[in-house]
């Protein structure tokens, strides 16, 4: 009784003519690359709110070629000036940690110490206050960091662009996969496509069919890729906690930060993919035939 | 019940002229057969009785010419209104066409369910098919585990079990010993009695001379009408207009 009933929900044994792993395994690596893009996506998005709200009252002082005892002095005489509230050498690990997306981890290159300032009024003008530094520190170089954080606000937006861009290749590939796919299904199983279309089985039946399987493989492997990726944007969320103000509070606030509608939307999005490009495939096939 | 008016048929061509079409396989065929008739249609191998048959069961639609087929003009019929003609028609092919990942149950329960009856209806008139034609006992079988006759006879229980009006069979017994085409001609002479019209091709003239009936005979592409009598042979009056 069991067999009839699943035989008759697969009249066309696509079950066995589209079994494997190799579908549910190509989508479920891209199911995973769809993952990291769109947590890319919402953490550069992330990122760049809260660069633009926090850093607003913030100036920065770049000191090229400096060793520990300049940042000293240089830190020194920003904490002697009235205007200033706070200043604090920026960690180069972190800073380096900061940079990675966009330098790479190459770790020759030189990166220039960096003072994060605090202004008790920000309508004072930096450049006066960089003029006294320099003139205890030479070289110190002070930035008012409206122009860096309207550069990294421009860059985490690109990023946001760019990982946009990259869930819709991903998703055009799948759909390309799932086409070859369902061809062949639909060679392995022409002869069962003719008899039922000659005996009257409407093109969306036969259609819906390839359609619910493949759909189904899709989720199944985009499930499993979702769920594969989560271990590395936990990790990824770790580390990018401290830059989006959410401090360091372990792998438990990691968690909550990770993006879950955007994760969970991932295998139903696969379904429809699957489903979509199984109908307009065989819709098209069954044109041929009368 | 079943019009054919002039009709041409020419199928795709290959070879170095693709996308030409090939000479024509059926020419200037005209005949009508009336509801609740049983006719042979005879002829060589090659003749074109299953490009007939096929444009009689929509598998093919006329280059010219209209046929018309329960009703439905084929010529110039909506692609989305075959699939309900087709499902008021039988067919039996010469190789069967059983699904081999089907129980033999599934593979006659097919018409009945892609005309969306419900599992516990379908149940007792699959089983009562496969009684009729004494095979109930292999309901679970594989259409690969029976012999060619078996395998015919499930495909003419897949043919009838929704009761078509039409019942158009292809050479159904080149694959039959003598005894075993007889009891299947019975079969369809059975359908024809409960009102199905059948058509059925052939070049067995021995089986042909057993059961006698009104024969369409064609040859090369024509059909062979010496006495202009449409390729019919002593058939009384066109019903057809009451489709």
């Amino acid at each position: 009784m069991a067999r009839r009933a699943r035989y008759s929900r697969d009249p066309l044994g696509l079950r066995r003519a589209l079994a494997g792993w190799l579908l549910p395994g190509l989508v479920a690596a891209m199911a995973l690359l769809a993952a990291l893009a769109v947590a890319g996506a919402q953490g550069a998005a992330a990122l760049a709110e809260r660069w633009q709200r926090g850093a607003a009252a913030a100036v920065t002082v770049q000191l090229p070629d400096s060793d520990a005892a300049r940042v000293e002095r240089a830190i020194a005489a920003l904490r002697r000036m009235p205007e200033v509230s706070e200043a604090s050498a920026m960690d180069q690990e972190r800073l380096a940690e900061l940079l990675r997306p966009w330098l790479g981890g190459s770790a020759g290159l030189p990166l220039p110490a960096v003072i994060e300032v605090r202004l008790r009024d920000t309508s004072v003008d930096p450049v006066l206050i960089g003029d006294r530094l320099a003139a205890s520190v030479p070289g110190a170089v002070i930035e008012a960091h409206g122009l860096w954080v309207q550069r990294l606000a421009a860059l985490a937006r690109s990023l946001q662009g760019l990982s946009w861009v990259i869930l819709a290749l991903v998703a055009a590939v799948a759909a390309a996969v799932v086409a070859v796919a369902t061809r062949a299904g639909l060679a392995a199983r022409r002869d069962a496509v003719e008899v039922l279309h000659g005996l009257g089985a409407e093109d969306r039946y036969i259609a819906g069919r390839f359609a619910r399987r493949l759909g189904l493989l899709a989720a199944g492997g985009a499930l499993a890729g979702t769920i594969a990726a989560v271990p590395a944007l936990a990790l990824l969320a770790d580390l990018a906690a401290p830059w989006i103000g959410a401090g360091t509070g372990g792998m438990a606030q990691s968690w909550a930060l990770l993006p879950w509608p955007a994760l969970a939307a991932v295998p139903p999005f696969a379904f429809l993919v699957g489903w979509g490009t199984a109908q307009a495939t065989v819709r098209r096939w069954l044109r041929r035939l009368p | 019940m079943i019009r054919f008016e002039a009709v041409g048929l020419r199928y795709p061509g290959g070879g170095p002229l693709r996308g030409a079409w090939g000479p024509e396989a059926l020419t200037d065929i005209t005949f009508a057969l009336p509801r609740g008739s049983f006719t042979w249609l005879l002829g060589a191998s090659g003749a074109g009785k299953s490009s007939v048959l096929r444009l009689m069961h929509l598998a093919l639609r006329p280059t010219r010419g209209e046929v018309e087929v329960l009703g439905l003009r084929l010529a110039r019929a909506p692609r989305d209104a075959l699939p309900p003609v087709r499902r008021r028609i039988g067919v039996v092919f010469q190789d069967f066409r059983l699904l081999p990942y089907l129980s033999v149950f599934d593979n006659v329960a097919l018409p009945l369910r892609l005309a969306g009856r419900a599992e516990a209806s379908l149940r007792a008139d699959v089983s009562e098919m496969l009684r009729w034609v004494g095979l109930e006992a292999k309901a679970q079988s594989s259409p690969l585990e029976l012999s060619g006759g078996e395998q015919q006879r499930i495909a003419i229980a897949r043919a009838v079990v929704h009761r078509p009006e039409l019942l158009v069979a292809d050479e159904p017994t080149g694959n039959l010993d003598t005894r075993q085409a007889r009891r299947l001609l019975a079969l369809l002479r059975e359908m024809n009695r409960l009102g199905t019209t059948v058509v059925v091709a052939s070049h067995d003239e021995e089986l042909v001379a057993r059961f006698p009936a009104p024969s369409l005979f064609l040859h090369e592409g024509r059909l062979h009408d010496p006495d202009n009598a449409r390729g019919l042979d002593a058939w009384p009056e066109d019903d057809g207009a009451l489709e």
